[in-house]
């Protein structure tokens, strides 16, 4: 870990807010599809609903349980793919997991207020945290039944 | 023997030097991002004192080759540092002999022996007892064990201090329980289990017993002849040895009786292709070259508990358990995970607003160690309703700015945290 990041700048404003203050944390009941996520490593479960209008997202939420990094970044994903593309999420999506693999584009920054979890990049044991939503939902967008885990 | 770690002091905390016994252990000095280390997870792996890094330093630089078959000098040096530190196992849980104990890479790799060989006795329709407090290590091996052998698992049920439920004990036991396997201690909890009565009870109707000693073995003084346990499992890591060994106690008896673990060198006398006559104890259950400065490690390790005294350390550490649990509960909105009577090194807990991985974090920031998620006990995760706990563990070289220090980062993510 690097010693110089401190708190401040991995438990920025933004991402208190969206962990205090979950958006679209809610089962969607006439949910299309939905898809298991689990960090075996901590434990956490989290289910991502997707709602679709054809080519387009129509709703996008999630309900689990995460620390504040997993449930900021899964708050934020519903909030900036709540309405788009199918398309333009997948985009997205492929963004943000390699921002946070190993071999982040150095010219590419994080979308929206997704920036505000680049800090978590400084620590390693937690990119997953902040990745399990959004590969939950590639595997619903993929369709696939089998739950996602950060452990493959 | 009394499984009581948190009777009262008998002797002053002052007897045990605090400090002089911290400037034993060399990662105490570290400076964690920039803070004092607080290290607070021994019950996930314990640190080191210099005395046991020199006897692997000096077993390398001195006395290193290969065991049991050299006619050379150093051949026979390894031997006796191996064989050495076997002795030393035996001494420190009183095993009537060197033959009873097998080194293994630790106490997975022990469970796993009993599962593999005592698993050859078993039948379908015979049944296996552990109990829901176990880490994954006495569980996953025996369910193992049960789809290989059309055998069942029985589980002994827990209450909400997080406790065993003997009566519910003494009802799993019957014609068909082949063995009861349970932890010493409880590594999520620290419960201490009532040993004594489960292995009372067992032995009533002739059922052996192994125990999972891995997080007693550091706290306190074990031994198995007064226990009477069939098998002991535990590891050099979680008492201040190195990782990678770790210990087998099995009766006689049994090791006579049942098949190797693994094949391989060492562990034979003879060997053609007509069949293989198997070596004597301990080493027919030893294939392969062992691990031998793990060994000297691990015996090295035993000779610095013995030189402080596994009673004082017992009274030191309880003193402190109960200032760190009280420490704790005195923290607006914190719920201890695990409230047993008897309890030893480890204090679980939760905040309903503030997810253990994010304490983890706020933590580290300030030089405290301590470890979050499961514990590798999911079923007792389950039990409580909860996806993971905080736990603080402690070890003899811990004091009570470790506590507090523990206590002032939790401030801090309370401060962060809570609206």
């Amino acid at each position: 870990m690097n010693e110089a990041t401190d708190l401040q700048d991995l438990y920025r404003r933004t991402v208190l807010d969206h962990s205090r203050n979950p958006r679209n944390c809610r089962r969607i009941e006439a949910a299309d599809a939905s898809a298991d996520g689990h960090n075996p490593l901590c434990g956490d479960k989290l289910t991502v609903y997707i709602k679709r209008d054809g080519p387009e997202i129509k709703d996008l939420a999630f309900e689990g349980v995460g620390c504040a990094i997993s449930v900021a970044s899964a708050s934020i994903m519903t909030e900036r793919l709540g309405h788009a593309a199918i398309a333009a999420a997948r985009n997205e999506i492929a963004l943000v997991l390699q921002q946070f693999g190993p071999t982040p584009a150095d010219a590419q920054s994080l979308p929206g207020d997704m920036a505000a979890l680049s800090g978590v990049r400084s620590y390693p044991s937690r990119t997953k945290c902040a990745t399990l939503a959004w590969k939950t939902l590639l595997a619903v967008l993929d369709g696939e039944n089998r739950p996602v885990t950060t452990e493959e | 023997m009394s499984a009581n770690l948190t009777k009262e002091r008998t002797q002053p905390l002052a007897d045990l030097d605090i400090e002089r016994i911290r400037d034993d252990f060399p990662i105490l000095a570290e400076k964690i991002n920039g803070h004092r280390l607080a290290y607070l997870d021994s019950a996930a792996s314990s640190q080191h004192p210099q005395s046991v890094i020199n006897a692997i330093s000096h077993y390398y630089e001195h006395d290193h080759a290969n065991v049991h078959r050299g006619v050379h000098t150093l051949s026979h040096r390894a031997t006796d540092a191996h064989e050495g530190a076997r002795e030393n196992v035996r001494r420190f849980i009183n095993a009537a002999s060197t033959r009873e104990i097998i080194f293994t890479r630790g106490t997975t790799e022990a469970i796993n022996l009993v599962a593999t060989s005592f698993g050859t006795t078993l039948e379908a329709g015979d049944e296996i007892v552990i109990s829901h407090l176990e880490h994954h290590s006495n569980i996953v091996p025996w369910q193992m064990l049960c789809e290989r052998t059309g055998s069942t698992l029985r589980v002994i049920p827990i209450n909400d201090r997080g406790e065993l439920i003997l009566d519910a004990f003494h009802d799993l036991l019957n014609s068909r329980t082949r063995l009861v396997s349970v932890a010493h201690v409880s590594n999520a909890l620290g419960t201490v289990m009532p040993v004594a009565e489960i292995i009372s009870a067992a032995k009533t109707r002739g059922i052996p017993v192994l125990l999972d000693g891995a997080q007693a073995i550091p706290h306190q003084a074990v031994d198995v002849t007064a226990l009477e346990c069939d098998f002991y499992a535990f590891s050099g890591h979680k008492m201040f040895g190195p990782t990678g060994i770790g210990a087998l106690y099995a009766r006689e008896q049994w090791l006579e009786r049942l098949p190797p673990y693994q094949g391989g060198g060492d562990m034979i006398l003879e060997v053609s292709f007509d069949g293989t006559t198997f070596n004597d104890l301990p080493y027919k259950f030893e294939a392969g070259t062992p691990n031998i400065a793990g060994a000297v490690g691990l015996g090295a390790a035993i000779d610095y508990i013995d030189s402080i005294g596994m009673d004082r350390i017992q009274a030191y550490e309880a003193n402190l358990l109960h200032y760190a649990t009280a420490q704790l509960s005195a923290i607006d909105g914190l719920r201890l995970i695990g409230t047993a009577e008897h309890k030893a090194g480890v204090v679980s807990f939760t905040f309903d607003d503030i997810h253990p991985h994010d304490i983890g974090t706020v933590l580290d920031h300030q030089g405290v160690a301590i470890r979050t998620g499961h514990h590798c006990a999911m079923p007792v995760m389950d039990f409580f309703g909860i996806a993971g706990t905080a736990r603080a563990s402690l070890a003899f070289y811990n004091n009570r700015q470790d506590i507090d220090q523990l206590v002032d980062g939790l401030q801090v993510a309370i401060g962060m945290f809570r609206t």
